[in-house]
Formats: C-alpha cells, structure tokens, sequence
C-alpha cells in the first residue's frame, strides 16, 4: 500500500508543474500592458514602472515563470494586489464557510443519490425508475443559480422557514447550520441527480454478474446482497464521479455564495474580478487546481481501498 | 434499425427535441415575433406583473420581459453553438492526431489535457473572460477552452483502435497522405460519436453561459442575455419575484430539451444499451 500511495504522489507532481505554468500562460493572455491596464490609460510612466515592478513583471519572462513556480510550490501564491494581504491569508479567512457548504453539498448528494440510484436499480424500468430518470434529468439540467433562486423564494420568501442571508458566525454552531440548510441544499441537490444517474446504471451493471447470483444461491438476505455484494462493486464509478464532481461543485459554489450571499472563495474570486485584481486571480486559480489535483490522488487512492486489484 | 430511427422511438428523445426547437425557433423569429423592442424602456410600466399587454411582466426599467427572453435566447444558442462547434474541431482535431501519431507526442498530448481539465470549468470560464473582456467571441473562447480537453478524449479512444484496421493499412499501402487518411477515412467513423457528445455538451456550455451572465460577466447590457434577465431579477427579487423566475425557466428548459436530446442520443448509439 505504502509503494502505491508514494508512486502516487509523485505522478502528481508534473501534473501541479504543468497546472501552474497554464496558469501562468492564461494570466499572461491579457492583450497590453498589465499596469496600464490597471491604472487606465492616464497613468504617469512612473507610475507603470512602479506597478510593474510591485507585480514582478519588469524582468524577463523566464525569470518571471521561475519565481512563480518556485513560489507556488513553497506555498507562497503571493499577495492581493487590493489589500496587498498576503492571498493564503485572505483564502484562509473565509475557507471554513466554502468548506461548509461543500461538505455539506457532498453529504445531501451522497445521502439522497446512492439510495434513490439502488431504488431505481432494483426497480427497473417500473415507476420508480422512470420517475428517479427524470427527476434527476431534471435536477442536472438545473443552473445552481436557478434553483437556489427558487429555494430562496420559496422557503425563505415564501414560507420564511429559513433565513434569506447565509452568512453565520462561525462560533455559534447551530446558527452555522441553519444558515447551511438552503444552499447546502441547492448544491446538495443538483449533486445527487448526477449520482443517482452514476449509482443507478452501476448497480445494474454490478447486479446482474455472477457473484449476484451466487450470493443468492447461497442464501444470503436479499438486502445484504444489494448493500454489501452490489454496491461494494457499483463503488468504484461512484466514487469516480463523486471525484470528477468536485470541479462542478466548486463552480456551483461560487453561484450559491452569490444567491445567498454567503462569505467564501466564490465571494472572494467575485471581488477580485470586480476591482481586477489580477494576482488574487491567480492564486485562487492556483489554489483551485492544487485542490482538484488533490482530490484526484484522494480518488486514485480510493481505487486501491476499494479495488485490491488496482494497486497492483 | 438506424440509430435516429431508434432515437425517434423514444418518447424523452421526442420530448427534447420539440422543447429545443421551440426554443430555436423563438429565437430565430424573435425579431417578427417578438411583441416589443426588448431594449426599449418604458418607465411609466416599469415591474408589471404579467398581464394580457406584457404577457410575462416588465422588468426594472419597463422592458417587455417576454421580448426579452425572445431576443436572449439568440445569445444563449450562438454563444453555445459557437463554443461547441469550436471544441469539436479543436479538441477532435488534437485528439485524432494524437491517437493517430501516438507514441510519446500521444502522452504529452493527452497529458496536456488532463492538466486543462484539471481546471474547474467555470472558474477557467470566468477568468478567461474576465482577462478578455466580455463580448460575444470571448464567451464563446473561454467556454470552448473548457471543452476542448474531453472532445480531444473522445476522439482519441476510437483513432487508437481505427488506425490499426485493414482500411488504414490499404490507405498507407496505395500512398494516401497521412492527412487524407485522417480525414477522409478515420473522421468519418468518428464523427457520429463526436456529434452526440457535442449535443450533450450543448447543454453544459448553455448553462456556463447562463451561469458567467448571471455573474455579470456575460455580453454587456443592455442586449438580453438569459443568466443577466435572471440576475436583474434577483435583485429585485422581493418586488417581482417574476422577473428572476421565467428566464430561470427559460435557462432551465433549454438545457433540459437538450440533455434529453443528447441522452437519447447516446442511448441510440451505445452498442452496449442498444439490447435493453
């Protein structure tokens, strides 16, 4: 196990190599000069050269590329060009609410789109599947921005059960989740239709193979050959599309901060682009892809947990 | 049976379809059809709430919200088709040349693009967009760039298995170029596959669209853009609460119509479901 987790990590690291000099080839599409781009075209030219040497882009382009990555992999992604707080900083101040939401989002996904997926399975081609089909067709087809506006409309507007802001005081544990129900919800929700899709077509596939049947043979309940014998083997797609979620759902996130205007890493990146603060941008788009890099190793390694043979 | 013929059988297929082209046609005939100019304002009827004279309200500044969606649904469906378009040829392209060469250009390639899709796809959207500016060609820009990594897949898988076939063997035999071979003999085996994945990803680049306009970083204002009408809406959202709920609809049946197109599609097409 230990020789698979090692030949893992370090398959990672030309893909953070190769993810931070994307980033540095996107950041650098910008037609102009950054700095007048910053200042607008009646900057002084001493101006400009002091920006340009604040942003380090007054040397050449190699020694730029250096720094960043050198940078980047000591863990320094540098600092706002607004507040000129250091970014991890910044990030770190309002990480608890982003992951809230995303644990959260995760849970309702998994909670509500393994069992409905098994359900529909076991009832295939019956009501309940053609309904579980077509709700979760519907459910993914939704802009999280449009069913969290509906959410808020109807259960913070309407009924007023829950709160229209989203923003909780981290201390005070049962406000946090209230305040977490509604967009955990929209996030949450959207989630489980793609795992219901994932779960259901896997437990068909993994349902109808041999062991299916010799487990029946043998007598085992029904309920644990679903459970155990089944879903052991549907586990693997799940999980991968649990793990290729998590690009969408961080996207998603930064809509449900906006809907119910929670503080959070979509609140953080909105503000950037706002006052065009382009090394904020950068390191979030940095710290965004370490994260999904992160979450691949964390899938690949669940492979091998699941999957003896993967390890191999 | 052919697999549109199949695809026809399906009743969410059919569904889809007719819910897709009332929505193109909508905005094709918008300028005959629409029954107001959707950027005249109108202060004197400004936030009505649907009525016989503005079927589906007004909006802040008197606008008729119906001419609106009418008029944004031609942004949604050119800056998806664009973008789609563009990532099938770009993506196909890269991935066919890629399977086609293989090798260790085939694993840097391919390397590449899981590095491209190891992006959230609309955090890359939005930045793209932000760093360019946001007009109709960089949406459609930054929306390809988030496709182009899974069509270049999608092409790929078939290009490795292709090229070893006796067809391909015969081309090089009688001194086809590899270019002709790619394009005359192997495209025409994929592309159906390619077409399908595009009518799925129609859908998902719709909703990045909606989702980089209701950010606010969609074809400026005051031209109509589905995920702006939403936004707008939202801020008004204790007055009119319409205003936000009918161009969410709007987004949210076109993306609907269209993953039902794609899933009946693919189901058509995958030899694996074809014996369900």
């Amino acid at each position: 196990m230990m020789g698979f987790v090692i030949r893992r990590l370090l398959a990672a690291i030309p893909t953070l190599l190769a993810v931070l000099t994307l980033v540095f080839i996107i950041v650098r599409i910008v037609p102009g000069d950054p700095a007048m781009v910053i200042l607008g075209d009646q900057a002084t030219p001493e101006a400009a050269a002091a920006l340009r040497s604040r942003l380090g882009i007054d040397v050449p382009i190699w020694t730029q590329y250096l720094r960043f990555v050198g940078a980047a992999l000591t863990g320094d992604f540098g600092a706002s060009m607004v507040t000129s707080r250091p970014i991890l900083a910044e990030v770190g101040a309002v990480l608890p609410h982003t992951v809230d939401l995303t644990l959260a989002a995760m849970l309702v996904g998994v909670a509500v789109g393994v069992p409905v997926g098994i359900w529909a399975a076991l009832h295939r081609n019956g009501a309940i599947d053609v309904a579980a089909r077509l709700l979760s067709l519907i459910g993914l087809s939704f802009p999280v921005f449009v069913s969290g506006i509906f959410l808020l409309l109807a259960f913070a507007l309407h009924w007023r059960i829950f709160p229209v802001i989203g923003a909780a005081d981290l201390s005070d544990i049962p406000d946090r989740l209230y305040k977490l129900v509604l967009p955990a919800l929209t996030l949450g929700l959207v989630m489980a239709a793609y795992i219901t899709r994932v779960t259901r077509s896997a437990m068909l596939a993994s349902l109808s193979e041999d062991y299916i049947r010799t487990a029946r043979a043998k007598g085992v309940p029904w309920r644990r050959v679903v459970w155990v014998h089944g879903l052991r083997n549907a586990s693997l797609p799940i999980v991968t599309v649990v793990g290729l979620y998590v690009g969408i759902l961080i996207g998603n996130s930064v809509l449900t901060e906006i809907v119910f205007n929670r503080p959070g890493l979509g609140k953080v990146i909105v503000g950037a682009l706002n006052q065009r603060d382009y090394t904020m941008l950068q390191g979030l788009m940095v710290i965004y892809c370490f994260l999904i890099v992160v979450v691949n190793l964390v899938t690949d390694l669940l492979y091998g947990v699941l999957d003896p043979r993967v390890k191999t | 049976m052919g697999a549109l013929a199949r695809a026809r059988q399906n009743p969410t297929t059919t569904a889809g379809a007719v819910i897709t082209l009332l929505i193109v046609a909508a905005a094709v005939l918008a300028p005959f059809l629409a029954p107001y100019d959707p950027t005249e304002q109108d202060i004197m009827s400004r936030l009505q709430g649907p009525s016989a004279e503005f079927w589906l309200g007004t909006d802040q500044f008197g606008r008729d919200i119906l001419s609106r969606l009418m008029f944004g649904a031609q942004i949604s469906l050119t800056v998806s088709l664009g973008a789609i378009a563009c990532a099938i040829v770009i993506g196909g392209v890269i991935g066919m040349v890629s399977g086609y060469v293989g090798g260790r250009f085939d694993l840097i390639v391919m390397q590449m693009m899981d590095v491209l899709l190891s992006f959230p796809s609309l955090i890359l959207g939005l930045i793209v967009v932000a760093l360019l500016g946001p007009d109709l060609i960089n949406l459609v820009i930054a929306i390809a760039l988030t496709a182009i990594a899974p069509f270049a897949r999608i092409a790929r898988a078939p290009t490795l298995v292709l090229k070893e076939r006796a067809f391909v063997e015969a081309g090089h035999a009688l001194g086809y170029s590899h270019t002709r071979i790619l394009f005359r003999h192997i495209l025409p085996n994929i592309l159906s596959e390619l077409l399908v994945m595009g009518s799925l990803w129609m859908a998902t680049a719709v909703r990045t669209e909606a989702s980089l306009s209701f950010i606010g970083l969609g074809v400026k204002p005051p031209t109509p853009t589905w995920g702006g009408m939403t936004r707008d809406g939202f801020e008004n959202i204790l007055d009119a609460p319409w205003l936000a709920i009918f161009p969410g609809v709007a987004i949210l049946l076109l993306v609907l119509g269209l993953n039902m197109v794609g899933d009946g599609l693919r189901d058509a097409t995958d030899p694996k479901l074809r014996h369900e």
